[in-house]
């Protein structure tokens, strides 16, 4: 059987990838998706406590994790089409405007 | 899991694999004959008796021909697209259930090859991944049609499965389970049970499931976005022998398991339809009977999809659009409701 | 048999992330996060989370990645510019950072966790357990997360609306 330590770790290697991403992309969608990778990591250490101990609770908080990612997503891309608009680029490292 | 077990479990995906590829040479040749029959013509009538080995013909036509990847192609996407179209399709039939459960040399094996408690999520499952493959043959081929009509395939595909799920959520409350062997054993008896008709005054939830399907299969009357003279041949235009082969291949398969499903969901499965004292007793007969209860039904459907395809005019994109969201969606969430009302007050349910 | 599972599916998924966070095509890392979701469900069916694995491929996979390929689409992206040569101490420590993250999580999830699953409960991961939990206890929740998609929605369709001048 498996190691749910190992699960674990793996939950945890694929957060720090995520943030990896989170801080090296410069596209913002390609962002919004590493933001997607961390989500997810954080599911599967939901799912492997939820099999640890036994009971529905874990399993529901990631069905409301996922209706968040999808809430999350929806509105970030559509922020995404709008500065796209306005820009004309979805680089964050052109989105200045406020800078001092 | 024990060694007999995994060997029948092979046996069950091989024998359903090879099932669906030969329904699907069958069914080009259905097409091109009904179609003919449809039309006031003759059909193909060379290759052989009727044209019966017209199939054979069409696939050494398309292997022999040269393989083309358009220039700027991301080469990648452009040759996974038409892989990605095919295992989903084929994937979701595993879940439905052809046949009752028999018993071969003293052991009883279910005729379904993933009996899952929640079936009818992976059967979901399975035909949402089939989006990909539109959208990334569209996108990869690197040329305009390909892209807007894999775009449009793709959102057709992605709003018609709103009302195609809501009408299963119905069946699912009526039923009380996801899983489609137990669907199928609470239709038993004469076929006024099946969820249609008495057993869950589905109706309307079967019409809506069957035109959501037509819309899902990209099949006509919904079939813009890959009409030739529309957008010449849509995300599959740049496409040509043995890849356009695993499209069409897809296209097949997909109505087959749409089919499935609604068999499943509303017209009772393998169930014969007869009360259960008109049956003989459990074995051989009744079995094999079943099974081609259901194959008959299969058929009933796949004749449905191809007279409709060569009958009806097919949609404009704005209106088929207008159709999912405005008219489909509205009636299934009506349906939804009527049949959680009914539910409560105990007029159908298990 | 559920260990040569375990490690393919921890493989495929470690080698997508990293496709994810380095590839410059913003399409082929959508592909490959995709690929990802979907390894996870199978991580989740391995788990015994039956339904949620199945929810996982209908929703992330099936629905949120293919909005985020359309919007990918629509907005015709090109492969992701060079990085600024200005940014390269940040572009180094961030691997460092997150491999510090990952070495400290790494270490407290080992010391707590317990090292072998116990018997699965019965009727664990089911349809029917979730569906008893969801509507009973965690009812106000389930209403306040429908209201929040509806707000996304309504949020979603007008910013990306385009402004009639």
């Amino acid at each position: 059987m498996i190691d749910p330590r190992l699960v674990l770790v793996l939950s945890a290697v694929l957060l720090s990838l995520g943030v990896v991403g989170v801080l090296t992309r410069r596209g913002a969608i390609s962002i919004l998706m590493c933001v997607e990778l961390m989500l997810n990591a954080g599911n599967l250490a939901f799912i492997t406590f939820a099999r640890i101990n036994g009971g529905p609770d874990a399993q529901i908080f990631v069905f409301f994790v996922m209706a968040l990612a999808a809430a999350e997503a929806a509105a970030g891309l559509a922020i995404v089409i709008a500065l796209f608009r306005l820009r004309g680029t979805t680089d964050v490292d052109e989105i200045n405007l406020l800078k001092w | 899991m024990q060694g007999v077990d995994i060997i029948i479990n092979l046996l069950k995906i091989v024998i359903v694999f090879s099932a669906l590829m030969l329904c699907v040479s069958i069914m080009t040749w259905v097409e091109r004959r009904l179609s003919a029959v449809i039309q006031y013509r003759l059909g193909p009538n060379r290759v052989g008796p009727f044209g019966l080995f017209q199939p054979i013909a069409d696939g050494v036509k398309f292997l022999q021909k040269e393989d083309i990847i358009p220039a700027e192609a991301h080469k990648l996407f452009y040759i996974l697209a038409p892989a990605l179209a095919v295992i989903p399709a084929l994937c979701a039939f595993a879940v439905i259930p052809f046949g009752p459960t028999v018993t071969i040399l003293g052991k009883q094996i279910g005729l379904v090859i993933l009996d899952l408690d929640g079936g009818l999520l992976w059967a979901f499952a399975s035909t949402g991944l089939g989006v990909y493959a539109l959208v990334l043959a569209g996108w990869s081929s690197n040329s305009k049609f390909s892209l807007i009509g894999g775009l449009r395939s793709s959102a057709q595909m992605i709003s018609y499965e709103l009302p195609m799920a809501l009408s299963v959520v119905s069946v699912v409350l009526v039923s009380g389970t996801l899983r489609p062997t137990e669907i199928v054993a609470q239709q038993a008896g004469s076929f006024l049970h099946w969820n249609i008709f008495g057993g869950g005054f589905q109706l309307l939830g079967f019409i809506l499931f069957t035109v959501a399907g037509y819309a899902e299969t990209n099949r006509n009357p919904f079939d813009l976005p890959e009409a030739e003279g529309e957008l010449v041949a849509g995300y599959h235009t740049e496409y040509s022998g043995m890849r356009f082969a695993a499209f069409f291949m897809a296209e097949y398969i997909n109505m087959m398991t749409s089919s499935a499903l609604g068999i499943t969901l509303f017209l009772g499965g393998w169930q014969l339809g007869l009360p259960a004292r008109w049956l003989p007793e459990p074995g051989w007969l009744l079995w094999g009977a079943q099974i081609l209860a259901f194959v008959v039904k299969m058929a009933f459907f796949q004749f449905l999809f191809v007279w409709v395809r060569w009958t009806l005019p097919r949609f404009r994109y704005d209106q088929l659009m207008n159709l999912g969201w405005k008219g489909l969606l509205p009636l299934s969430l009506a349906n939804l409701a009527v049949t959680a009302i009914l539910v409560v007050y105990g007029v159908v349910g298990h | 048999m559920e260990l040569i599972a375990f490690f393919v599916l921890a493989l495929l998924l470690i080698a997508s992330a990293i496709v994810v966070i380095t590839n410059r095509n913003p399409v082929s890392s959508a592909v490959a996060l995709a690929f990802n979701l979907v390894a996870i469900a199978g991580l989740y069916m391995v788990l015994d989370a039956q339904f949620i694995g199945l929810l996982q491929v209908i929703v992330y996979a099936g629905a949120i990645m293919v909005l985020i390929l359309f919007v990918i689409m629509l907005l015709n992206l090109r492969e992701e510019a060079k990085a600024h040569p200005a940014g390269t101490f940040q572009r180094i420590l961030a691997p460092v950072t997150a491999l510090l993250f990952a070495i400290v999580i790494g270490r407290a999830v080992w010391l707590s966790a317990p090292s072998s699953f116990p018997e699965k409960t019965e009727g664990f991961g089911t349809a029917a357990s979730l569906g008893k939990e969801l509507f009973t206890r965690f009812y106000y929740p389930f209403e306040a997360i429908s209201l929040l998609l509806v707000v996304a929605m309504i949020g979603a369709v007008l910013l990306a609306k385009r402004k009639v001048s």
